[in-house]
């Protein structure tokens, strides 16, 4: 009866997150015709040059931009991504744009990874803690801080660690992924990595801190106030038995949602931090691609946004329903 | 270790005990000098409306009380040993194993995201040292004991009933031996049947086990069937103590009278219940004298100045003017 019922869930959810992707793919394709710009001018480089109409006509048949918009060219587009080919990129001319997003996306997601890592922890413990002594000196403290540092943009706090640790200091570098001349795969290369990591990644990461403690402080003390901890403490549970065993769980559901929402974020990479870094990250090719009206990688990033953050969603029910009887039927 | 030491000490005395809450700045006498005890394997019920102080001394038993809660007065004994009450840690080792509480299981008091098993075999665990197996099976017998199949075990709480809830409830409350059970509102948002079959099984249980039974409630016709002795509160203070069957026969105090016509009573063919006129007291403003004398029927001199004591009378007390006159007549009777 259980686990029929939990399969049938796990099926709903499946079935509601494709057809949301779906969604995701279609809407992708419209955004990009609806907004202003030729592609056939920008590919033969833009409004400087002037360009005879034939041209424009011989670019546009080549591409299949003369054939219908509907259903002529979204099906192209619906067929060609589920195939995996997102198509060729404007700036960077002759290359797939799948290989430019392939390209950037390790840096990414270890960057944005370590830093959702070093928020999780530090930013649930802390808020756990307010939570549990709400209204003491540890609350007013973690909470406040976690507060300044939610509504501080992360590349100003970039800028200020550069300042400090590269500039004034000089402990990390400030600058780029890599130290030019060493060689790739040896240990000297990875721990040079680390050291160009550890900048950025505080940065992102200290952004993100406010709102786990936030969001784990509000679920920790609500959880203190049901009746269910008041059971605990009849029971002649010690404190530390008492979080451990009945506040923690049920205070982690709304943590939970949260830290698989911000899992789909790790590919879209963190713009403004990347840029102060030079991270060569999906970040800093969205803003390459923005400035160089280059739609395709545009449109592949978008794609890969939305995907994920649908799958993100997934991994959020389906993790839910593991830590929480009460929605699996 | 004889029967007689044991009868001789109640096993539990409250004695003139006062919690005061502060709010705001603003400290607020709960319950002011309640006195009781309680023999081993007896029931007793706390009846009062809202605010009338039964939560609290129910609470302030179980060491339960609030953080703003201070005990102002008073102590309560158990087999004759003063309890740390106002000690959150002190309490830990009489907690559950001595005095154990049924909540209101029918609304949130069981966690959600456990298994009913796990809750019933936590105690048994943690208090008693038993094995993860051991307090399974306990467990397992508990539930059995209170009339859900052992295999029902592995069910969340919010694949129950109301009164399904309300049994583990009383399973895990009986999980560490105890000789004190309180039952908080314990068949309030029950359906009058599941009410009746909760109490029937809280009577079984008591005498089965020979608990003693704390049954506080706002329902008289909850404590008829289920005490032998009950307590009126109001307005923090017992109004009056006597056996079930001489508090429905002969109530002395007037409130007590009202709250027993209060009770709508298909049998005796009257059509309309009487309810209690004026409000409840406000405890930040307690009215001077006897608390109730605003709303009381039989107000005369002296009620609205003079804090009437609770008195023997009978078997049981009553504190009320009312009565403290007859008792002098009394006794002047006796000595002419």
């Amino acid at each position: 009866m259980n686990g029929g019922g939990g399969s049938r869930h796990i099926l709903r959810i499946i079935v509601r997150a494709s057809i949301t992707l779906l969604m995701v793919a279609v809407l992708n394709f419209i955004l990009f015709r609806v907004i202003p710009g030729d592609p056939a001018s920008l590919l033969l480089g833009g409004a400087r040059v002037s360009v005879t109409a034939e041209q424009i006509e011989a670019q546009n048949q080549r591409w299949g931009l003369d054939r219908p918009l509907f259903p002529d060219q979204a099906v192209d587009y619906l067929s060609a991504t589920l195939r995996g080919d997102f198509g060729y990129s404007f700036k960077f001319r002759g290359r797939h744009v799948a290989d430019l997003i392939a390209e950037r996306l390790p840096d990414t997601i270890v960057l944005v990874g370590v830093a959702q890592i070093m928020a999780i922890v530090i930013g649930v413990m802390l808020g756990i803690y307010a939570g549990w002594r709400r209204g003491g000196a540890g609350d007013r403290i973690a909470t406040g801080a976690s507060l300044a540092l939610y509504s501080t943009p992360a590349f100003w706090l970039g800028m200020i660690l550069v300042v400090i640790f590269s500039t004034a200091l000089g402990w990390l570098p400030g600058y780029g992924a890599y130290s030019p001349g060493l060689i790739t795969g040896s240990l000297g290369s990875f721990l040079d990595y680390l050291q160009h990591l550890t900048l950025p990644a505080t940065a992102v990461a200290l952004g993100l801190i406010g709102q786990y403690v936030v969001v784990a402080r509000a679920a920790m003390s609500d959880v203190l106030t049901e009746d269910y901890m008041v059971t605990a403490r009849a029971k002649g549970l010690t404190n530390g038995q008492m979080l451990m065993r009945h506040a923690f769980r049920n205070a982690m559901l709304p943590v939970v949602t949260l830290i698989t929402l911000n899992i789909g974020y790790v590919v879209a990479g963190a713009i403004t931090v990347e840029a102060v870094f030079a991270w060569p990250g999906i970040g800093g090719l969205t803003v390459e691609a923005l400035n160089a009206r280059d739609y395709p990688v545009l449109q592949g990033i978008f794609l890969l946004l939305g995907v994920s953050i649908v799958l993100a969603n997934l991994v959020a029910d389906l993790a839910y329903s593991l830590l929480d009887p009460r929605v699996r039927q | 270790m004889t029967s007689s030491s044991q009868d001789k000490t109640p096993l539990l005395e409250i004695d003139r005990l006062s919690v005061d809450y502060g709010l705001k700045g603003v400290s607020l006498r709960a319950i002011d000098g309640v006195s009781f005890a309680l023999r081993a394997g007896e029931a007793v019920g706390l009846v009062g409306e809202s605010g009338s102080g039964k939560t609290t001394t129910a609470m302030a038993i179980a060491g339960l009380l609030s953080p703003n809660a201070r005990v102002s007065g008073g102590q309560v004994r158990y087999r004759g040993n003063r309890l740390p009450i106002d000690d959150d840690a002190a309490m830990r080792p009489h907690r559950w194993s001595e005095t154990s509480v049924v909540f209101q299981g029918a609304m949130n008091a069981l966690n959600p995201v456990h298994r009913i098993i796990k809750q019933i075999a936590e105690p048994c665990m943690l208090k008693l040292g038993m094995s993860r197996g051991e307090a399974t099976k306990r467990g397992s017998e508990l539930l059995q004991l209170v009339g859900i199949p052992a295999d029902r075990g592995s069910a969340y709480p919010h694949e129950l009933s109301g009164g399904m809830r309300q049994r583990v409830m009383i399973a895990m409350a009986l999980a560490c031996r105890p000789s004190i059970i309180i039952g908080d509102e314990p068949t309030t948002a029950l359906d009058v049947i599941t009410q009746a079959q909760i109490l029937n099984l809280l009577g079984d249980l008591r005498s089965q086990l020979s608990l003693a039974l704390i049954l506080i409630t706002h329902d008289l016709s909850v404590v008829a069937k289920c005490c032998d002795r009950v307590m009126i509160m109001y307005a923090g203070r017992i109004v009056e103590d006597g056996t079930v069957a001489e508090i429905f026969a002969q109530p002395k105090h007037p409130y007590t009278r009202q709250l027993i016509e209060s009770i709508p009573n298909p049998a005796s063919g009257k059509k309309m219940i009487r309810p209690i006129p004026g409000d409840p007291p406000n405890l930040v403003n307690r009215p001077s004298g006897c608390a109730f004398h605003p709303r009381c029927p039989s107000v005369m001199g002296g009620c609205a100045t003079e804090v009437p004591s609770l008195n023997k009378f009978g078997r049981g007390r009553v504190a009320c003017h009312l009565h403290r006159s007859l008792t002098q007549e009394d006794k002047v009777a006796v000595h002419a």
